[in-house]
């Protein structure tokens, strides 16, 4: 069963397969082993978050994101601990229910030299504040390229992403944050798959050139019973008497 | 490998789901009706005493036929939309009506008797100025065409050109109009502004130039807007800065003459630009000496010029319109004087005197949910006795038309706006009375047993005897021929059917005039004509109380914006009704960024509309205390958006206890790269019936229903074939989370999106394969669900399974939506207008990205269908049939009380009213169904029960005996 199950993902989920492995060497890019090659042909963009009890946004950094601009953009976040009073101000916006959010700058991520990438604006995206204590500061964040690579969007989600109002006793879970960072360029929509089908199409077709059965034209298959059909006819006809041949005579 | 498939053919064979219908069922539940826009040329058939013809070119590039005893249309030519097909001028003599076309692009000739195309032509490039019929000999035979550069002269046999000629000085004059009496000479009138006239003779015989002058005019700057060709030859101007009247003889081209207007003592209304307008019977003769000049919006003269004189005949104030109109040898003047507020007076004047005729009065009644009549368009006719008769087509500033006999009969109305429909909602119809008492009882607190139970009783005693009424009718209308029973659809007589089937519809035009409509017979309701409307208003229509709440009655609210300054107006009123409603809505003083209608109701059940002005400051409507209290409590969970696609800027907000807003959410896409060309959101009174699939091996795939994801639509900025591309987002309306982006490469608009349950349909132009294209996102939250119970934006951290894939289709569309029915049970379609006129209906189950593209016994299971790369247009797929919608522009679906029953209107310059059953009628009983057969075998089956349980207890006391 299980393996029917997987074949069957296989077939139907080649798209989603798609996405997850661009999400996965996405992952792999951001793994802060390769400093140096960042260096080269990166730049950093501050990571700001805010969370404040009134709502309005006073946006601190919160880390720095290391881009890796080119083809296959990619990249990583080093980011500080929260100090204990941000801490204690998160708590309690989480209390009341706020906002913690979170924005980065615009960039161009193909441009080669530095004054091309910068852009005016920031991208901002935003989760409960609760949803960020009660998963101890773990999140998974997005960055949303579009197809010339510009940065469009930031998503930000928790995992557990529920607010269920546990309390977080030990503060040292909301030290360190736990981030999962992902770059995204959009996928190719597939065209409509002509080539496969006329591959179908052309092996169906073959299939049918070896069955001989199938290959036998009308008149192949169904001599026997045209001939028998003819001579039926020929014999009903014969066995009538010529009527009125003699009227026809005179 | 054979029986795979014959098998795969039962498959597809089995899932032809036959849409069609039978020959008797056309018109049973559907309707169309054909319009023409609005009039922009009329031309009554005169050739014949008894035609009841008119000839109508109109705004929407429409050329068409209608009857003058009943306003149906004898033919109708729809022309290309845009300037391709404007039609510029219409030239009708005889049998024969010519058409320039597109700018001086086409010259076309039909024949009115019956609409067929005598002949066309294309004509050499040059943007088109004037054209009219040359005659010589009192015989009319060629048709002169003027444009920036060139005159043209072609025959009315055939259309082929007699001659051209270069306009001399063409770069600096600017040729307006084109003149010919019937004396050989065809003349070309132009001025350099503000300097002089320039008038070149042609001979009509050979093109030859045979006179050529400039005349002094410094006044002068548009010949058509003041000036008139007026008995012999003389080119009669009127300009209001100099106050005069300017005659100048064409024949011999000495000088201007002016005329004070003070001198025949008239005067100018302050502000008003005055107007000439002439007569010229027959295009072979000279046009009458008898003019008229309107000075000012209720002030019109006829004049005569008499050997440079000019003549006051008549003064017609106050006249709102003026017409010539000619028959036989007879010219008449037609003036239409307001009578009272709601009436206009029609008279007749003689051309020659100025003279009133006798017994010509006719009597024109306003309707106040109208607008004011706009232009008159006589048909007169000798009468018996030599006299002349009239009937008058008006034109109203709603587009409407309508046709009046003597002495004041309206003898058809068509009502031009619905040829331009911008918006819709079906509302339900309200409940009958004895429905709405019952409603109300429950409705009412209880105050004791005994009323109560007395209450009851007299509400079914009331029930009982409507019943009765309605048998009783049902028996009556059962003797009569079928043909006799009429159900005359009246406001009065208005209820809901028993599957609530029959809706109002509530139709929004252009013109600013609102429609109700009934859904069954197409009859129109009521009409309210809104005014000052701005020429480029945006329309949002919202339904803020059903009829389900009596007795408060229903309210429909219309938002008006001004495209430019934003600003905007809200209009109230009842759906069934049409009434402006008693509700007074609040001034918007900033101009509105976005309107939502949430579902909060206040405590007369209408629904909250929000609105949201450029200072992101929310105000309600209605904003009692009750709905500001409720707005405080939800305002946490009060998410929007607002799309700034000059900027690509998509952004999120929410509602704060204040009534103010925060941003939450910011998206960019740059518009150097791409634009955002459409957001579709899903339908809200939409519901999804299962939350997964069951796949081949009996699990679930679980559908991602997320209410508030958005489908963004960007196109390329850059339009070259190999690097123009579409693009797909998909983004939730709260969190901003960008679900996901595709890029449809090599691929251009215009994209037509339908967006529904968990999938998104869109169409676009492959560049590539230079073919259209469909293309199908489906989403899936995987084997399980993550929150079963319910769907929030805030607590989904896992991005959902996103499946795709594309199609070929054979057609261009010109739009799509989905149906929709009552529980979202029945299997969904795609109902695609097609440019030819077609609407389609294509099941969903076509489009579905799971079709595999090898069979295995599993997607067999699934009732997939095997993937095939066209998706092929069936003919019995038509829902119309051979009822053509002309232009259709949009597609509105509506549920019904049935579950199998969808209503569908599609409207476009034609309106069509169908019903849709996309998985058939499972949930009725045919028509044809054998009532007797059934009861019979029941009953038969009953009796033998009875009688075989008799016997068999005889003979079991038998057995016992023994």
């Amino acid at each position: 069963m299980a393996r029917l199950l997987s074949f069957k993902a296989a077939v139907f989920f080649t798209l989603f397969f798609f996405i997850s492995t661009d999400f996965v060497c996405c992952n792999n890019g951001r793994r802060v082993g390769d400093p140096l090659e960042t260096e080269l042909s990166g730049f950093s963009v501050p990571l700001e978050h805010s969370f404040e009890l009134d709502d309005t946004g006073k946006f601190q950094v919160r880390g720095s994101l290391l881009l890796k601009t080119g083809r296959e953009p990619s990249v990583s976040l080093t980011q500080n601990q929260l100090s204990e009073e941000d801490r204690a101000k998160l708590k309690e916006v989480a209390a009341v229910d706020g906002l913690y959010r979170i924005r980065v700058p615009r960039v161009f991520l193909q441009a080669d030299r530095q004054t091309e990438w910068q852009m005016e604006g920031h991208l901002t995206a935003f989760v409960r504040a609760c949803a960020m204590v009660e998963s101890h500061l773990s999140d998974v964040i997005t960055l949303h390229t579009d197809v010339s690579g510009y940065l469009i969007g930031v998503s930000i989600v928790t995992l557990p992403g529920a607010c269920r109002g546990t309390e977080v006793e030990d503060e040292v879970d909301l030290e360190v944050f736990n981030t999962t960072l992902s770059i995204m360029a959009p996928v190719n929509a597939p065209g409509p798959e002509t080539a496969l089908f006329l591959e179908r199409m052309e092996q169906e077709s073959e299939k049918k050139g070896k069955n001989p059965q199938e290959q036998k034209s009308f008149f192949a298959k169904y001599w026997y019973l045209i001939l028998g059909g003819a001579i039926f006819l020929m014999v009903t006809n014969s066995a009538q008497p010529p009527a009125g041949g003699g009227r026809e005579q005179s | 490998m054979g029986k795979l498939i014959l098998l795969l053919l039962n498959l597809i064979v089995l899932y032809n789901i036959v849409a069609a219908v039978f020959e008797d069922q056309v018109g049973k539940f559907d309707w169309r009706q054909q319009y023409v826009g609005k009039v922009r040329f009329s031309h009554f058939d005169t050739h014949m005493q008894s035609s009841k013809k008119v000839l109508l070119a109109t705004e929407s590039n429409v050329f068409a036929a209608i009857n003058t005893r009943t306003g149906d249309l004898f033919w109708r030519h729809v022309d290309k939309t845009g300037p391709e097909g404007n039609i510029d001028a219409v030239l009708h003599h005889g049998q024969d009506a010519v058409l320039v076309v597109g700018n001086g692009r086409v010259l076309r000739s039909w024949d009115i008797s019956v609409g067929g195309l005598n002949w066309e032509i294309v004509l050499d490039s040059g943007s088109f100025r004037s054209a009219c019929l040359v005659g010589q000999q009192g015989t009319v035979k060629h048709a002169a065409v003027l444009k920036k550069s060139v005159i043209s002269l072609h025959y009315l046999s055939n259309g082929h050109q007699k001659w051209v000629e270069n306009l001399p000085e063409s770069e600096t004059v600017n040729y307006q109009a084109v003149h010919s009496d019937g004396n050989g000479q065809v003349y070309a009138l132009g001025v350099v502004s503000h300097s002089h006239i320039a008038v070149v003779a042609y001979s009509a015989e050979d093109g030859e130039i045979i006179k050529q002058v400039s005349v002094e005019a410094p006044w002068l700057s548009n010949i058509p807007a003041s000036c008139a060709v007026v008995g012999q030859g003389m080119l009669t101007c009127v300009d209001s800065t100099t106050m005069s009247i300017y005659t100048l003889d064409l024949y011999q081209q000495l000088q201007m003459i002016q005329i004070p207007l003070q001198s025949l003592g008239l005067e100018v209304d302050p502000g008003f630009q005055p107007h000439l307008v002439s007569h010229q019977p027959h295009p072979a003769r000279q046009p009458l000496s008898e003019f008229l000049l309107q000075l000012g919006p209720d002030h019109h003269l006829l004049l005569q010029l008499n050997n440079g004189q000019i003549v006051i005949l008549r003064d017609f104030k106050p006249a709102l319109l003026v017409s010539f109109a000619t028959t036989g040898e007879k010219t008449v003047a037609a003036v239409m004087s307001p009578k009272n507020k709601t009436a206009c007076g029609i008279n007749l004047f003689s051309a020659e005197s100025g003279r009133r005729l006798l017994d010509t009065t006719l009597i024109f009644t306003v309707d106040p949910n109208a607008g004011k009549p706009e232009r008159l368009h006589v048909q007169a006719f000798l009468k018996k006795d030599d006299s002349v008769g009239y009937r008058v087509m008006v034109q109203s500033e709603d587009h409407a038309l309508t046709f009046i006999q003597q002495p004041g009969r309206v003898m058809w109305t068509r009502e031009e706006a619905l040829s331009d429909v911008v918006t819709m909602e079906m509302v339900d119809l309200p409940l009958t009375g004895t429905q709405a008492e019952l409603e109300g009882e429950f409705g009412k607190k209880a105050d004791g047993l005994m009323s109560m139970v007395l209450k009851r009783l007299s509400s079914q005693l009331i029930m009982l005897q409507t019943w009765v009424a309605h048998l009783w009718k049902l028996f009556y209308d059962a003797r009569k021929p079928r043909s006799q029973v009429k159900n005359d659809v009246s406001i009065e007589n208005l209820s809901r059917d028993e599957f609530n089937l029959q809706k109002m519809m509530v139709m929004v035009t252009s013109s600013g005039k609102l429609f109700g409509i009934d859904s069954k017979t197409g009859s129109i309701l009521w009409k309210h004509y809104l005014d000052n409307i701005p020429s480029n208003a945006a329309f949002n229509l919202m339904v803020q109380r059903t009829t389900a709440h009596f007795p408060h009655p229903p309210q429909c609210t219309l938002l008006i914006k001004d495209k430019d300054s934003g600003l905007a107006a809200l209009h109230v009123f009842n759906p069934i009704f049409g009434r402006k409603s008693q509700v007074a809505p609040p001034a918007l003083s900033q101009p509105i960024l976005q309107s939502l209608l949430l579902p909060l109701m206040d405590q007369d059940y209408a629904k909250v509309l929000l609105l949201v002005d450029d200072q992101y400051k929310v105000s309600a409507f209605p904003s009692t205390k009750n709905v500001l209290q409720q707005l405080q409590e939800t305002a946490a969970s009060i998410f929007f958006y607002l799309v700034d696609s000059s900027q690509g800027r998509l952004s999120g907000y929410r509602l704060r206890t204040d009534l103010s807003t925060e941003q939450v959410w910011e998206v960019v896409i740059p518009v150097e790269v791409q634009n955002i060309v459409s957001v579709k959101g899903k339908r809200p009174n939409e519901h999804v019936h299962s939350q997964g699939r069951v796949m081949g091996d009996r699990s679930v795939l679980y559908k991602y229903l997320n209410p508030s994801l958005l489908a963004v639509v960007t196109e390329s900025t850059d339009l070259h074939q190999e690097r123009s591309f579409i693009g797909i987002l998909l983004i939730d309306g709260v969190t901003g989370r960008i679900i996901h982006e595709a890029v449809q490469r090599k691929a251009r608009g215009p994209v037509h999106v339908v967006h529904s349950e968990n999938w998104v349909v869109y169409e676009y132009w492959s560049t590539k394969s230079r073919r259209n294209e469909f293309s199908v996102i489906e989403l899936y939250e995987g084997m399980e669900l993550y929150n079963s119970t319910v769907f929030s934006s805030l607590d989904r951290p896992h991005a959902p399974q996103v499946l795709q894939q594309s199609y070929i289709f054979p057609s261009s569309i010109s739009t799509m939506e989905a149906t929709l029915t009552e529980k979202g049970i029945t299997s969904r379609h795609l109902l695609i207008g097609l440019p030819s006129g077609g609407i389609l209906s294509l099941p969903k189950m076509f489009l579905d990205p799971r079709r595999p593209e090898i069979v295995s016994e599993q997607s067999r299971e699934e009732n997939l269908i095997p993937y095939a790369p066209e998706l092929i247009i069936r003919t019995e797929w038509f829902i119309n049939y051979n009822q053509t919608v002309s232009r259709v522009r949009g597609i509105y679906t509506a549920p019904s009380g049935l579950e199998s029953t969808c209503l569908v209107v599609a409207y476009g310059l034609d309106i069509y009213q169908t019903r849709v059953y996309p998985s058939k009628q499972f949930d009725v009983l045919k028509d044809d169904y054998d009532y007797m057969l059934i009861s019979s075998v029941l009953f038969a089956l009953f009796f033998a029960t009875m009688i075989s349980k008799r016997l068999a207890e005889v003979k079991l006391l038998n057995r016992a005996w023994r």
